[in-house]
């Protein structure tokens, strides 16, 4: 991947096709280190799965046996000396708090850290693509913080109008946009 | 500075056209967007079909959705267009530039560009 920003696209497509209502995008800056985690509140995994979804030759997806979205993340994080981890909770379990959490650490200094990339675009693609679920995302640098959640907006646009309505997605990527200017 | 009044201003002009839209798509575009995809840089294709089909007042007709692995990566980024009637077709190792060409010829002018096709891929 060119951009962690698409490796945060493709995990969270993960968490949808859990059937997550919400799921959080946290990105946190803090001096050389960027801490990215997904937090959904999806159908979860087993331990028995958990242990297998960092192996490339492990996949839930049926047309071919190879599966690189979690191995993608974790190697780009642990090229930079970072870390990752996933736990979850299973829904049969834990029916009342139930998902999968994914967090990766990366050293932004390192010469193989992975640029972030374009994050609103990743955003506005999964609202397009999703916009009956529910996102909330905070990217923090420092003092400075970027948020949006798409509760609050699904609250003024009602059942009338969806969220992955083009003016609405233009308007969400120009709220980004200004925010992204002063962070 | 974008404020939340204007989401409700969006949502006041939008509502009564929604209502008009709803089950009239006379062509589907789908965006293979797994991890082969992804990778492959189906999210400016994407972002280029969403814009393109908006831009050319083509909404009311044309519906651009997103799915998983279609099963052929090395072709990724894979755009498929269903139309009621017709064979499916499938556009392989898409980018914003060959969209907008589909979105002028194929979703405009419904004659497909027969040289982004699968059929027509040479390695």
């Amino acid at each position: 991947m060119k951009e962690l920003s698409l490796n945060i696209l493709d995990i969270t497509e993960n968490s949808v096709k859990a059937g997550a209502s919400l799921t959080e995008i946290l990105i946190d800056e803090q001096a050389d280190i960027i801490t990215i985690t997904i937090k959904d509140n999806g159908c979860g995994m087993s331990e028995e799965v958990v242990k297998k979804v960092t192996d490339p030759f492990y996949t839930t997806r049926t047309t071919r046996s190879v599966g690189l979205g979690i191995p993608l993340f974790k190697l780009a994080a642990e090229m930079t000396g970072g870390s990752f981890e996933i736990s979850s909770r299973e829904k049969a379990l834990y029916p009342s708090s139930h998902g999968t959490v994914t967090k990766a650490s990366f050293n932004k200094n390192h010469i193989d850290f992975t640029p972030l990339g374009d994050v609103a675009s990743t955003l506005t693609t999964l609202i397009q693509g999703h916009p009956e679920t529910d996102f909330y995302f905070s990217h923090k640098k420092g003092e400075g913080e970027v948020t949006l959640d798409t509760r609050e907006l699904r609250a003024i646009l009602g059942d009338e109008v969806s969220l992955g309505e083009y003016e609405v997605i233009k308007w969400i990527e120009g709220f980004l946009s200004e925010q992204y200017q002063s962070l | 500075m974008k404020s939340l009044a204007e989401l409700q201003a969006i949502k006041d002009r939008m509502k009564d056209r929604v209502v008009l839209r709803e089950g009239v798509d006379e062509k589907r575009v789908v965006v293979g967007m797994a991890t082969c995809g992804i990778a492959a840089g189906a999210r400016p294709v994407l972002n280029a079909f969403v814009q393109g089909v908006n831009e050319a007042g083509l909404a009311s007709k044309v519906s651009v959705t997103q799915t998983g692995c279609i099963g052929i990566c090395q072709y990724e980024p894979v755009v498929e267009i269903f139309e009621a009637g017709k064979e499916k077709v499938t556009y392989v190792k898409m980018t914003a530039e060959k969209a907008a060409k589909v979105i002028e010829e194929h979703l405009k002018n419904g004659k497909v560009v027969a040289e982004y096709t699968i059929a027509n891929y040479k390695a």
